[in-house]
């Protein structure tokens, strides 16, 4: 009997040494996996992180982006007391029209905190009676603060020094004397002033009301018709400076949709350059590639930076950083998909006598195009993404936007509110590519 | 006359077609007319002023960087250990982003026989997670934590993770069923059938949309470090800001990263050609 030589022969020792290299294969893999992050851990220093973190400061974030202030603030030199929202003279209450949980007597004052806390200013000393621990005392003198706590052990949340008390029993309620002024903050949910700033004439409406507003002939504003009004005073509010924040999400669209056009219009025709059935010279061919290479080696980042020098800030910046490095991409991509086409159709069409624009265009284009709408709308959706990275980076947009708002730190309801903004536009545009995707590629 | 009337409505099919096209084509033509000319109105340079100047930073750099000579290769060593950092985000990040995808994508699969009330749950879930910048996520997380690689890898890992489950997904909705009801019928869990049935069908495919995303992933991770996550991105940052003098330095690092990017493109397109055949290495 001859032995069939092409077959390999299966040997209990041929398959035993298969499992074994398997086998050390399943453990090895793991095992290294799981040494490089032993090794990361290290080298990211993770526990000194850990060690140094902020916990409190994502509480505060979270409180403050969900929640607004209000200040009662007594200055002590002036003898004056000002209620204002976030401490803004702009949003200050008028002295005949304080909120009910605040009463003035004279040049004494009764803050109700709520659920038992009160703050009781007279003159120069602030009562702050605190339920189930109980009344801290703290004067303002010349030099500093005089305080006198309940005997026992000092809680975590109250600090004293003698120059300043800071009292927070809770998270929404604040207490802090100095030597020059008395100053009690008392939260409420919700983000204050969204619609219309405090001091526009449109503040605290309904909704019904506007609407009514809306469509009465009698204008606030001589100048405009209501509705114009509304739109604008609600644009303008200067605390939550919508009209730019729509504006610099505009710019942030802009530089995506700009950028993956122009990359798709410069990467097709290049494309075909870079596809050996198209394009018989060598040097040609490898020219273009290291075109796309180089273009998409210098990345995102170096592109932006050399534009943001150039360009300057703003939208055109950001679309031809994403323009080039896409052109790079897309141009690989499409030249691939020009060299897995059927060549059929190609010399079908040559077959009726078509000169080479006429075998591109009805031969080429109609295969490629599918790969190529559904590429360039995924690249789309991910450079509405990369284009408030780009904005960070210095080229405008809300990605500037979100990081100047977040080196403030101060009004954290602002930053969640661009942040919101941003990811509905990501989804939106997301979902709009997608819905394309299907209508143009799969004709649903 | 029954043909005629069939290719008259052929025609005027094609005429409504060719009406849509060009329909379409304009509609791009003018968003990219208005908006390039709309940007270079709201660009604080414009376009032709900036042109002119398009050469100078670079020029200026390369220049700097050829007076230092034989040194710039000295400071394109310098900052390896910095591009360590970086590849090391990349490299985290997208090991963890992945497993959590990989969880997610069998979590969210018909095919795989995931628990039905479970599936529309996972999608919206990574659906909301690939929506969230990397930015977004990293500025918070430095916030909190302070400038360290670490947020920036925890940003970039979430992001992956979202990303990768759907393309892991897709993957699972094509693959043949005949495996994981042949280990069903020897009473297979369904882990069981997980690993015996799907983890070998869908492995070169994962492994390869991996890769692609390792790649994207480095890049992404420069990018961070420029907003204060360490890395490469800061180092560049940094010699940015001491301005004109340090253009080698800037070129040092421009160069790292370049060679760097093509290396791991080479790599992954080279082991992702092996993987799944070179046709669909994209």
């Amino acid at each position: 009997m001859s032995i069939d030589t092409l077959e390999p022969v299966i040997t209990p020792d041929l398959v035993w040494t298969k499992v074994r290299n398997r086998t050390l294969f399943t453990m090895l893999v793991p095992l290294v996996i799981l040494g490089y992050l032993i090794y990361t851990w290290f080298a990211f220093d993770v526990a000194g992180l850990l060690s140094k973190a902020q916990p409190d400061r994502a509480a505060i974030l979270a409180t403050d982006s969900v929640a607004y202030k209000v200040h009662v603030t007594k200055n002590i030199r002036r003898d004056q007391l000002e209620v204002a929202i976030e401490g803004e003279r702009r949003a200050a209450y008028d002295d005949t029209n304080y909120p009910d949980w605040v009463q003035v007597d004279g040049s004494n004052s009764v803050v109700d905190l709520g659920e038992g806390y009160l703050v009781e200013i007279v003159d120069k000393t602030m009562n702050f009676t605190v339920p189930g621990y109980g009344v801290i005392t703290a004067t303002a003198t010349n030099s500093g603060v005089d305080i006198t706590v309940p005997p026992g052990d000092q809680p975590d949340w109250l600090k004293t020094n003698p120059k300043k008390l800071d009292a927070r029993p809770t998270l929404d309620r604040r207490v802090q004397v100095t030597r020059t002024k008395i100053e009690v903050h008392n939260f409420f949910g919700g983000w204050e002033n969204f619609w219309f700033s405090f001091n526009s004439d449109l503040y605290g409406m309904s909704f019904s009301q506007l609407y009514a507003l809306a469509l009465s002939a009698d204008r606030l504003d001589p100048e405009y018709s209501n509705l114009w009004h509304i739109v604008h005073e609600f644009l303008d509010n200067p605390d939550w400076q919508h009209g730019e924040i729509f504006l610099a999400l505009l710019e942030t669209i802009m530089m995506a949709v700009l950028g993956t056009i122009t990359a798709a219009a410069f990467g097709l025709p290049l494309a075909f350059l870079a596809a050996r059935n198209f394009t018989p010279s060598m040097f040609m061919r490898f020219g273009t590639r290291r075109l796309f290479d180089f273009l998409r080696g210098i990345d995102m980042l170096i592109w932006s930076l050399i534009f943001i020098r150039a360009f300057g800030l703003g939208p055109l910046t950001g679309a031809l950083a994403i323009a080039f490095t896409d052109t790079g991409s897309l141009g690989k991509l499409f030249s691939e998909a020009l060299e897995n086409i059927d060549n059929k159709q190609v010399e079908g069409v040559r077959a009726t006598g078509a000169n080479q624009l006429q075998r591109y265009r009805f031969g080429v284009i109609p295969q490629i195009l599918p790969v190529f709408l559904s590429q360039v709308l995924y690249y789309l959706e991910s450079n509405t993404r990369s284009a408030t990275v780009i904005g960070a980076l210095g080229a405008g947009g809300i990605g500037l936007m979100l990081v100047e708002t977040m080196k403030t730190s101060r009004d954290w309801e602002n930053t969640s509110y661009i942040i919101i903004l941003t990811i509905l536009v990501v989804i939106a545009m997301d979902q709009t590519s997608s819905w394309l995707r299907r209508k143009l590629i799969e004709g649903k | 006359m029954a043909v005629a009337a069939l290719e008259q409505e052929i025609l005027s099919l094609r005429k409504r077609r060719q009406l849509y096209s060009l329909i379409g084509l304009l509609l791009v033509v003018a968003v990219l007319v208005s908006g390039y000319s709309k940007s270079n109105e709201m660009n604080s340079g414009g376009f032709l002023q900036g042109l002119s100047k398009f050469f100078d930073y670079p020029g200026e750099i390369v220049l700097e960087a050829w007076n230092a000579g034989p040194a710039f290769f000295g400071l394109i060593i310098q900052y390896v250990p910095a591009m360590l950092e970086t590849l090391n985000i990349a490299g985290v990040a997208t090991l963890i982003g992945g497993a959590m995808a990989l969880v997610l994508a069998m979590a969210s699969t018909r095919n795989v026989d995931s628990w039905g009330p479970l599936i529309p749950v996972v999608r919206r879930m990574m659906d909301i997670m690939r929506a969230f910048p990397e930015l977004i996520v990293a500025l918070f997380l430095i916030f909190v934590l302070g400038s360290s690689p670490v947020p920036a890898m925890i940003a970039v890992a979430f992001h992956t993770a979202g990303a990768l489950g759907k393309l892991f997904s897709e993957v699972n909705e094509n693959i043949d069923r005949k495996p994981i009801e042949g280990l069903s019928a020897c009473g297979a869990s369904w882990l069981q059938r997980i690993r015996y049935a799907v983890l070998p069908q869908v492995a070169p495919n994962y492994l390869s949309y991996f890769l692609l995303r390792l790649e994207i992933n480095v890049r992404a991770s420069a990018i961070l470090g420029f907003v204060g996550a360490g890395g490469i991105g800061q180092e560049l940052r940094r010699t940015i800001g001491w301005g004109q003098g340090a253009g080698d330095e800037t070129a040092a690092i421009f160069v790292l990263l370049f060679l760097t990017i093509m290396l791991i493109d080479q790599v992954s397109s080279y082991l992702r050609g092996k993987l799944v055949g070179s046709g669909r290495a994209h």
